[in-house]
């Protein structure tokens, strides 16, 4: 006990009057061992418990008197025990609040009394016995305790027999044992606590660079050494400053505070005094010594903290991995673990993939959803087995549960996600629950508001009324009044009204909840409390104010997916969509009364409400089931822009549905949405341009919009940049539009292309994916491809190649690839350097932009001078795309073929592709279905005959037997392809006798008859190859 | 009454009243005659609904309860304050009660509450208005505390010039900027189910009125 007191239990800096223990785990742990240690004592050692100490302990106790039952005499500031040694004098007295005792027995006792306060009395005992061992026993066992050895004790208990020291003896040997077991405690404590070296300094480092740069979700916004030159110890600090301990400085930038220099030192981190101005390093310490650099900057920067905290996971499993990779050997490497690690690998790559987004500021949620099943076909995959194998089989029982859980719950989340309707915004989410601290400083609001509940608590129909238009007078839009009103209680009483027979407290109460129900988390509250239900029925009620008011409510509730479906699970959806039928005669006047209101604002109420519920796609089916669209293609004739604004906000929302879209274009809509583009009201605009770009995707409806004169607005609308959401919108219908070739003439008429181009430059992602989306339909045509290259559309095109949003890297190759098939605009991509970044886009894991970068590489490779070169020069460029062919996506495969079929046109590379095998991966590929790969993959085939012993190759491979096949195919342009491999491939007689053995002859013969040359030509080729093989062969048996 | 003094006094009376047609003002007419009937028979000498009887219609037909209100509603009908609501006072009284704009809603109403009649709703009047309107919680050390306290709020709310009293400037302000304080002390106008009742009854089948 001794030795660990005196060494080990960590004491406040002196200087402070009495030494204190500090309060750190160390000493708790330490207090709690003796606790036990003493506490026990009477039931273990009844015999010693009797043992008067010496010397009493003493210490200031906060222990009452009136604590002290039985067993204690007790007044009014002291107590005295009944027990006592020899002389009479009692073991325990205590006069408040100095405390003696003189027992083990007394403090087994004392502690019990102690209950809570337990570890608080201990701690002042330690504090006021420093040498409490001394006093037990008297010093000279003290000494003898120094001297530590066991001889020494027996030795003393053959010298004098008897049993008092005896006693004394066993005591000691106790207080010995506890001091061992003490030591061995604060032992495994303290090797918990590893001074800083330099490899954990600089993981640390590292990994905080990874988390910081420019964005909102970033820890930091920049991080970096002083120095950068690293001693090979690690250390970037100066020899002589290495002496002190000190590792390396660091510059860190946070974002809410001045750029911090710090010090790594082997005893912790600190603020140095920063640089100087001849920029040297102020090397003095300023503040106090944290524990690691994330503690210190959680220290320094609030945003750090709580960016931290969110990151907090990810950066704990980076934190983990960083640790535990020195420990891993490569003896430990078995080759069995790679393909054990494979589960525990694919997890790897899918906290990378969240980390990537995190940085990219989560735009879309669905997108992780994309990203990851696709991730194990590169050869990163097999670099992260090497790495990661030997740790993950170690861990793996423990682990791989939790990992399981978690691409469970991710797919699960996905696929909620998924069956909500696209529009669904990031308003799902469950905000948390910020209730109200109770002795948080509350607004005088929240007194107010809160006598107010109490008399509609209270208060006849009279009293709750006037007590609910006062609280109307309150600033219902501010959160401390929304959220003082439900933390009063307010909420209940407010929804209890509703179902009330008093039409005017229903009334005054819907006013308030319109105005709380802004909020999201009173939203949540008034769905959980049942409000909903009650607000559906008042939808029937014959006062139309009160009508509104309930729908104008719902409107603001229904903004999250439970909410819609309780609306509509309670039949809200049928009686929403009957006010919208009201509206028959807007001539009537307006009412003055109370209960009254005009049938517009009733419908428009209503619109309004299912505007909200239509996020949800089946609200969509059921408002269409209803009989919705009708009323709502009636509302839209109507010219009332606070009409018309819900009415297209709900017919934009459910146009995302086939059924809709179908019913729109039926219900003559598209004419009034187009007027309405002409409208004053940007809001208006936005939704009428987003109702078109959901619409547009049908063929017919973008001719309505032409004939509509739908075209001449939208391009107009392009000039106003500043308002970015109906930009988006409006690009969008262009977009979807321009597809077809018609609408593309009238946008050049209207000079829309220049506009476009002029918008590839600062705009936001959303604007940004249409604008070259709908460049890419115009580059369809020749004169837009020149004049988007005249207008220097071109460069800004090639430079979005870098970006990482998916959907706009999508659209971005295929403007590109759609620009590269004029020559002049090659020339322009390939001096941009811009045929490497789409062919680098081949690694991108999302199949789309695959697909899409090969589909564009196509006319690059065919357009571009030097071809062949060009491509040879892309190092491992040609193994890539031979790989791709082991995808399992049919558009990547499909493109992958058509960008084979260009590069096979150059010997020299077609020579290097045969070589990574590109014969067998598409042999594999012929049992297929897929007219376009079909076709596609045909073209390949019969490009990559033109080398060595290909063509015995592919038959080698059996890629000829299910070619035939082809021919039984309803597409032309897979019989033209296929014709011209199969007539490839007749060039070797084994082929042709396969050929012949499936049948090609007689279909070929019927290909022979298209009025498609080129197919004519393939077809009576290979059948004059196979022809000719059996003539030889006849020849050669009959001679 | 015979027929032709009937027809007259429908006559007249529609002239006068602007919110009834020809047929409901014969039929509350009717409704008159037959509610005065069953008293005159019973007192003699009276010719018109007293206090008492009239009460009685508010009471049943419109859901009133609180005496004081329904004595001031009395006072809004009863114009020549004779003690006796007589037919064309019942007639017009009517039209306001069920039809009035809402100007004359205001106008009503405010005579109503303004139970002393000077033309201002002082704090004494609301107390004395409202003293019934809190549940009483026995746990409060004065009963009284909530109902002052209501009574600040009201003024808050409603006395725009702050003189601590509402006058008829002050009551239409807050009305018109919020409907629901037309009737702030109390019920004094049909609530909208009993109207509605009402207005059924008695205008599609004027035979069969009142039991």
């Amino acid at each position: 006990m001794g030795v660990a007191l005196g060494r080990l239990v960590q004491w406040t800096a002196p200087g402070h009057g009495t030494r204190v223990l500090e309060k750190t785990p160390l000493n708790e742990a330490i207090l709690k061992e003796i606790i036990m240690f003493a506490e026990s004592f009477i039931y273990k050692h009844p015999q010693e418990a009797k043992y008067v100490f010496v010397e009493p302990l003493e210490w200031k106790t906060d222990l009452n008197p009136s604590a002290f039952e039985s067993g204690y005499v007790v007044s009014a500031t002291t107590v005295k025990s009944e027990e006592s040694d020899e002389n009479g004098q009692p073991l325990l007295f205590l006069s408040v609040p100095q405390i003696k005792v003189r027992s083990f027995g007394q403090l087994s006792c004392f502690l019990l009394i102690a209950k809570d306060t337990k570890l608080k009395e201990a701690q002042a005992c330690i504090e006021g016995n420093r040498n409490p061992v001394a006093k037990i026993l008297g010093l000279d066992y003290n000494t003898m305790k120094e001297e530590s050895s066991i001889l020494n004790i027996l030795d003393k208990i053959t010298k004098d027999n008897d049993t008092e020291s005896e006693i004394k003896m066993k005591i000691a040997i106790l207080l010995k044992q506890l001091d061992v077991n003490l030591l061995n405690h604060s032992l495994k404590c303290i090797s918990l606590e590893i001074p800083l070296h330099p490899a954990a300094v600089k993981n640390d480092i590292e990994l905080l660079k990874r988390f910081s740069g420019k964005g909102e979700q970033t820890v930091l916004e920049s991080i970096k050494y002083t120095s950068d030159y690293e001693y090979p110890n690690g250390c970037r600090a100066p020899p002589w400053r290495q002496i002190l301990g000190e590792i390396c400085y660091v510059l860190v930038k946070p974002h809410d505070v001045e750029t911090l220099c710090i010090t790594c030192s082997e005893e912790g981190v600190f603020l140095n005094g920063g640089k100087t101005d001849d920029e040297e390093i102020n090397y003095e310490r300023k503040g106090v010594i944290y524990k690691d650099l994330v503690t210190c900057l959680k220290e320094k920067s609030a945003k750090f903290s709580e960016n931290m905290s969110k990151q907090k996971t990810r950066f704990n499993e980076e934190l983990q991995k960083e640790k535990n990779k020195p420990n891993e050997t490569p003896k430990k490497e078995a080759p069995g673990a790679l393909r054990k690690a494979i589960p525990g690998s694919d997890k790897t790559m899918l906290e990378k993939n969240q980390i990537n987004f995190g940085k990219s500021n989560m735009i879309k949620r669905l997108e992780p959803s994309l990203n990851w099943k696709t991730t194990i076909d590169s050869k990163e995959v097999s670099i992260h087995e090497e790495r990661h194998g030997g740790r993950v089989e170690k861990s793996a029982p423990s682990v791989s549960a939790g990992k399981a859980q978690l691409i469970r719950k991710s797919g699960e989340k996905v696929e909620e996600i998924v069956s909500e309707s696209s529009s669904e915004s990031e308003e799902d989410e469950e905000p948390p629950d910020h209730r109200q601290e109770a002795n948080a400083d509350l607004p005088s609001e929240y007194w107010q508001i809160q006598k107010l509940v109490k008399y509609l608590k209270g208060g006849n129909q009279t009293a709750t009324v006037i007590a609910l238009c006062s609280m109307k007078d309150f600033n219902l839009a501010q959160e401390t009044c929304q959220l003082a009103i439900r933390d009063v209680g307010g909420l209940e009483v407010l929804i209890n009204l509703l179902d009330t027979d008093e039409v005017k407290c229903k009334i005054g109460s819907l006013k308030i909840l319109k105005e709380i129900s802004h909020n999201p988390q009173i939203r949540r509250n008034i769905v959980d409390l049942g409000g909903l239900p009650i607000m559906v029925n008042i939808l029937d009620s014959p006062h139309k104010s009160l009508k509104c008011l309930a729908a104008e409510t719902i409107a603001n509730v229904a903004k999250f997916r439970r909410a819609r479906w309780a609306v509509r699970h309670h039949g809200g959806i049928t009686k929403l969509v009957a006010l919208l039928d009201c509206a028959q005669n807007s001539a009537e006047p307006a009412q003055s009364s109370l209960y009254d209101a005009r049938d517009v604002e009733v419908a428009r109420c209503g619109a309004l409400a299912l505007w909200s519920c239509s996020k949800s796609y089946a609200n969509k089916e059921a408002i269409r089931k209803a009989g919705g669209i009708p009323l709502l293609a009636r509302l839209l004739k109507t010219s009332h822009e606070n009409m018309l604004i819900p009415v297209v906000g709900t017919l934009q929302e459910c146009a995302s549905e086939e059924n809709y879209r179908a019913a729109i274009k039926a219900e003559r809509i598209i004419e009034n949405l187009v007027k309405n583009l002409n409208s004053e009201n940007e809001q208006l605009q936005e939704h009428c341009a987003m109702a078109i770009y959901q619409c547009a995707e049908d063929e017919e409806t973008r001719d309505l919009v032409r004939m509509h004169g739908g075209l001449k607005p939208l391009a107009t609308l392009l000039n106003n940049t500043d308002n970015k959401e109906r930009l988006a919108a409006v690009t969008g219908a262009i977009w979807k539009c321009s597809i077809s070739k018609e609408n593309v003439t009238k946008f050049r008429e209207y000079k829309a292309i220049e506009t476009l181009v002029g918008l590839l430059t600062d705009q936001p992602e959303e604007v940004l994916v249409n604008v070259v989306g709908a460049l890419g339909e115009c580059c369809q045509e020749y004169e837009n491809r020149v004049i988007v290259r005249k207008c220097g559309g071109i460069q800004p095109l090639v430079n979005l190649l870098v970006g990482i949003n998916q959907a706009l890297l999508v659209n971005v190759t295929k403007a590109v690839g759609a620009c590269a098939v004029e020559p002049e605009n090659m020339m322009i991509i390939d001096r941009l350097d811009g045929v490497r970044l789409l062919w680098s886009l081949l690694k991108n894991p999302h199949p789309d932009v695959k697909a899409s970068a090969a589909w564009a590489l196509c006319p690059c490779i065919q357009n571009a001078k030097d071809a062949g070169e060009m491509v040879r020069s892309f190092v491992g460029g040609l193994e890539l795309v031979v790989n791709l062919l082991k995808s399992d996506n049919k558009e990547v495969l499909a493109s992958v073929c058509a960008a084979i079929t260009n590069i096979a046109k150059d010997q020299e590379n077609l020579a290097v592709i045969t070589d990574h095998g590109v014969v067998p991966l598409l042999s594999k590929l012929a049992n297929t279905n897929n007219d376009k790969l079909r076709r596609h993959l045909a073209e390949a085939i019969s490009c990559c005959c033109m080398w060595g012993r290909n063509r015995v190759a592919f038959g080698e491979n059996k890629a000829v037997a299910p070619l035939v096949r082809y021919l039984k195919s309803n597409d032309a342009n897979v019989h033209r392809a296929t014709a011209q491999a199969l007539y490839q491939l007749s060039e070797d007689a084994d082929n042709c006798i396969t050929m012949h053995e499936n049948g090609a002859v007689k279909l070929l013969l019927h290909m022979v008859g298209s009025p498609d040359q080129d197919l004519q030509e393939a077809a009576a080729g290979c059948i004059s190859n196979i022809r000719r093989l059996a003539l030889a062969t006849e020849k050669a048996r009959y001679t | 009454m015979n027929r032709k003094k009937l027809q007259k006094l429908t006559d007249t009376l529609t002239k006068n009243c602007k919110h009834f047609n020809k047929f409901e003002v014969n039929c509350l007419i009717r409704l008159y005659y037959n509610l005065v009937g069953d008293i005159t028979e019973r007192q003699g000498t009276v010719n018109g609904l007293d206090r008492n009887a009239f009460r009685n219609i508010l009471h049943v037909t419109f859901g009133m309860t609180d005496d004081m209100i329904m004595d001031r509603v009395f006072r809004g009908f009863d114009k020549d304050n004779d003690g006796n609501v007589s037919v064309s006072e019942w007639v017009y009284g009517l039209s306001l009660f069920l039809r009035g704009t809402l100007e004359e809603k205001m106008k009503y109403c405010f005579e109503v509450f303004d139970l002393n009649g000077d033309g201002f709703i002082s704090k004494e009047e609301m107390f004395h208005m409202l003293k019934n309107s809190l549940l009483k919680q026995p746990s409060e050390e004065d009963p009284d505390e909530g109902i002052k306290d209501l009574v600040e709020i009201t003024l808050k709310k409603m006395d725009n010039d702050h003189d601590g009293k509402l006058s008829f400037s002050d009551y239409e302000q807050a009305v018109r900027e919020e409907t629901l304080l037309l009737e702030a002390f109390g019920p004094c106008l049909p609530d909208p189910k009993s109207q509605m009742e009402f207005e059924a009854h008695v205008f599609k089948d004027p035979n069969e009125f009142i039991d």
